[in-house]
């Protein structure tokens, strides 16, 4: 298994080939089917107690688009509150320069290691990865992230990055793995997942009690106070937030919500959407330094890396309401299927489907491109997200961008000659052929009806239906339709609508 | 009430019984449906691979084939959604304000055919018999896009003889998703696997749905597993009078 490196997993292949892997894989399927069920049940069971659920996503989709729709007031209030407090603020146009900035306090406190809270901003950009180039080591301290870390292994989901692995898997990887990097697992240890814990715990214990540094990042940033807030399950992040003395934490820009008041809404959201419960077991918020007690250094990096680009984006902005629940990923049919792998980022799923092409732009790989088509449609992300994103409606608008940009392709010679770029038309796919092939027939009743015609009985079903190409992709495992005697159209023209 | 079918394409060209089946049973509730010519497909294949461009012809033909009617009824929730909620988008992608308009206006006035029996005729009785066991698959877009409810299950209640046996996981996708069945062919069948396992799991004679897409795709896959389940749209129970 490779790495993680920046949003994407290096060389990942487009999804449909990634998902045929996974998909072969009866092992992943079930731990697949059953995670996500449980979760999604569980879920389903706290949002039914909450009689004004729909409103509340009315007010939480309202507080992100408000922090949205003026973000760089809210984000310079942020700076001004926070460096009151005494935190120092770093701006980060992208990856390299966010981790670069890490790596420089690292390197400034002379340590060689350094614990993490879970944090999907780090995994994006691939902190741990830049840090070990510099000769320090990241530890994971989420369970699941550990687990991920040690098996050397990529993250398959936003809540639950080690949801592929069952526990005779993690038993596995903690008896051959931990001794490497740190206190090893007891001889004894056996698949039950309490002893998996405090397994993890003993391993843990001792690098939060040596670490001088603490990476996170988190879930939201308030303005008018300057206070950083890290939702969590496992009292880790509490230990990585409260122990070491100096603590970075690495916020994306959307994470900004104007006011105090404007968290209760989302505190309120969060946990029955990810983990189903009523309330996390624990929420930490810290606003500055305060002498004696905690952290005595506070960085706080701002991170861009394409989100001021998804911002642009006039459909696809509603992403950037996003907060990591995971619900979405739960409910959908074609990730419970998949597993996150194949959506190749440490976004997958649903969001990750539109999240990934927003954030690097459709056109720009032939994986990106992918992603948008990675879904039937079926909606059921839409349904629970907790801040109403219209996932559909934006994966079709991101598969229209996808084609638009395939429809021109800018003359790569001629941009590095310092000329003008000229546009050339691409070479049409057979998809776009079928497109135009339909988009002609019908755009006229008469030419359909010559098309179904000469589409006799026992012809393709390319021939009766002109937008569905790939004959052989359908009849792999699903018998075809009998072509009926005639169409809709003739038997009601020879019968007069079945009067005659 | 002037009332037009907007048959489908794919119903046109592969399931025209299933037309035949809501023109029968309209005209037993005393509806005049009429069959405009001129319409060809509401464009959503296209809309939903991403090529904006090559819908507009369909939605023009759509928009002049059903503009002078009151309603406009169709057996598929995904054509209604489309017509609904994505013609907009393709009319403003044209730069026509006049398409932009008359989309607007039309819109509105169609209908998926249990919105048009629930909603605009007022019935759940419509006369049926059918005396089959029966389970019954909610489409996606009739569920989540226009949000059908229990409509069906009220007009299926109402079918003489007729015994509806609970679906597992009734609310999952199937796995069609138009060109994703080809896109995805993998994930596609993968998804539809798992529905017809708990379709055979009821022990149903016959697999019941209102958007015959996505019962193509599980009766292929049936007829591929030799299941013995058969395939009904929605219209062809309800028009039944065994």
């Amino acid at each position: 298994m490779q790495a993680p490196v920046g949003t994407t997993f290096v060389g990942m292949p487009a999804f449909p080939d990634a998902a045929r892997d996974a998909l072969g894989d009866p092992v992943l399927r079930h731990n697949l089917a059953h995670a996500t069920g449980t979760i999604r049940d569980k879920r389903a069971r706290v949002v039914a107690e909450v009689d004004d659920w729909e409103d509340l996503r009315v007010d939480g989709a309202a507080v992100k688009d408000t922090a949205l729709a003026d973000l760089g007031t809210h984000l310079l209030a942020l700076e001004s509150a926070l460096t009151a407090r005494g935190a120092r603020v770093h701006w980060a146009r992208d990856a390299a320069e966010a981790n670069a900035i890490v790596a420089g306090i690292a390197k400034g406190h002379g340590v060689d290691e350094v614990v993490k809270v879970k944090s999907m901003a780090t995994q994006e950009i691939g902190l741990n990865e830049a840090l070990e180039a510099e000769g320090i080591a990241a530890w994971e301290t989420d369970l699941a992230e550990l687990i991920v870390q040690l098996g050397e292994d990529r993250p398959s989901h936003i809540l639950v990055p080690a949801i592929h692995r069952n526990r005779a898997e993690i038993r596995a990887i903690f008896r051959d793995r931990m001794a490497a990097a740190g206190r090893p697992a007891p001889d004894d240890l056996t698949d039950e997942p309490a002893e998996l814990a405090a397994a993890a715990r003993l391993h843990l214990r001792e690098k939060f009690l040596r670490a001088r540094m603490a990476v996170s990042g988190a879930n939201f940033a308030v303005a008018d106070s300057g206070t950083l807030v890290v939702v969590e399950s496992e009292g880790n992040g509490r230990m990585c937030l409260t122990l070491p003395e100096v603590l970075v934490s690495v916020v994306g820009i959307e994470k900004v919500v104007p006011t105090w008041d404007d968290l209760g809404t989302m505190l309120r959201l969060l946990p029955r959407s990810s983990t189903g419960e009523r309330m996390n077991p624990y929420t930490s918020t810290w606003a500055g330094v305060t002498p004696g007690d905690g952290p005595q250094e506070m960085h706080v990096v701002l991170l861009d890396n394409g989100r001021t680009r998804a911002l642009a984006d006039e459909v696809g902005r509603q992403a950037l309401r996003c907060i990591r629940c995971s619900a979405c990923l739960n409910v959908c049919p074609v990730y419970e299927r998949t597993g996150g792998h194949a959506y190749g980022s440490v976004y997958p799923g649903p969001i990750g489907a539109i999240l990934n092409p927003l954030l690097q732009g459709p056109g720009s790989s032939a994986w990106v491109d992918s992603l948008p088509y990675a879904s039937s449609l079926c909606g059921a992300c839409y349904e629970v997200c907790p801040v109403r994103i219209d996932i559909p409606s934006v994966l079709v608008d991101l598969r229209a961008q996808v084609v638009d940009a395939k429809r021109i392709v800018p003359d790569v010679s001629a941009a590095d000659s310092g000329v003008r770029p000229r546009q050339r038309p691409a070479a049409p796919s057979p998809q776009s052929l079928a497109m135009k092939g339909a988009a002609m027939t019908f755009a006229s009743a008469r030419r359909l009806g010559l098309a179904e015609r000469f589409a006799g009985v026992g012809t393709s079903l390319a021939r009766r239906l002109p937008w569905l190409p790939g004959v052989s992709a359908w009849a792999g495992a699903r018998d075809l339709p009998q072509a009926p005697a005639e169409s809709f159209r003739r038997w009601w023209r020879r019968t007069d609508g079945g009067r005659r | 009430m002037r009332v037009a079918l907007q048959v489908t394409c794919l119903n046109d060209a592969l399931f025209p019984h299933v037309g035949q089946a809501v023109v029968t049973l309209l005209r037993r509730l005393g509806v005049d449906v009429e069959f405009p010519e001129a319409q060809t497909c509401c464009g959503q294949p296209m809309v939903n691979t991403g090529y904006l461009d090559e819908a507009v012809p369909a939605v023009r033909s759509f928009v002049s084939a059903f503009s002078s009617y009151d309603a406009v009824v169709t057996p598929s929730g995904s054509c209604a959604g489309s017509a609904r909620h994505q013609h907009g988008l393709v009319a403003r992608r044209s730069g026509d304000a006049g398409l932009q308009a008359a989309v607007a206006s039309l819109s509105p006035r169609v209908y998926e055919l249990t919105e048009f029996l629930v909603d605009v005729l007022g019935v759940t009785d419509v006369g049926a018999s059918y005396p089959h066991e029966v389970t019954y698959h909610p489409t996606c877009h009739s569920l989540r896009m226009l949000g059908v409810g229990d409509r069906p299950r009220r007009l299926l209640e109402e079918v003489r003889g007729l015994r509806l046996r609970e679906l597992p996981y009734a609310d999952q996708c199937c796995g069609f998703g138009g060109t994703f069945a080809v896109k995805n062919a993998d994930t596609s069948i993968a998804m539809g696997a798992d529905k017809v396992r708990h379709v055979r799991e009821t022990g149903a004679e016959v697999l019941v749905a209102g958007d015959s897409s996505c019962l193509m795709h599980l009766g292929g896959l049936m007829e591929r597993q030799r299941s013995g389940v058969r395939t009904m749209h929605l219209a062809e129970v309800l028009a039944a009078q065994e």
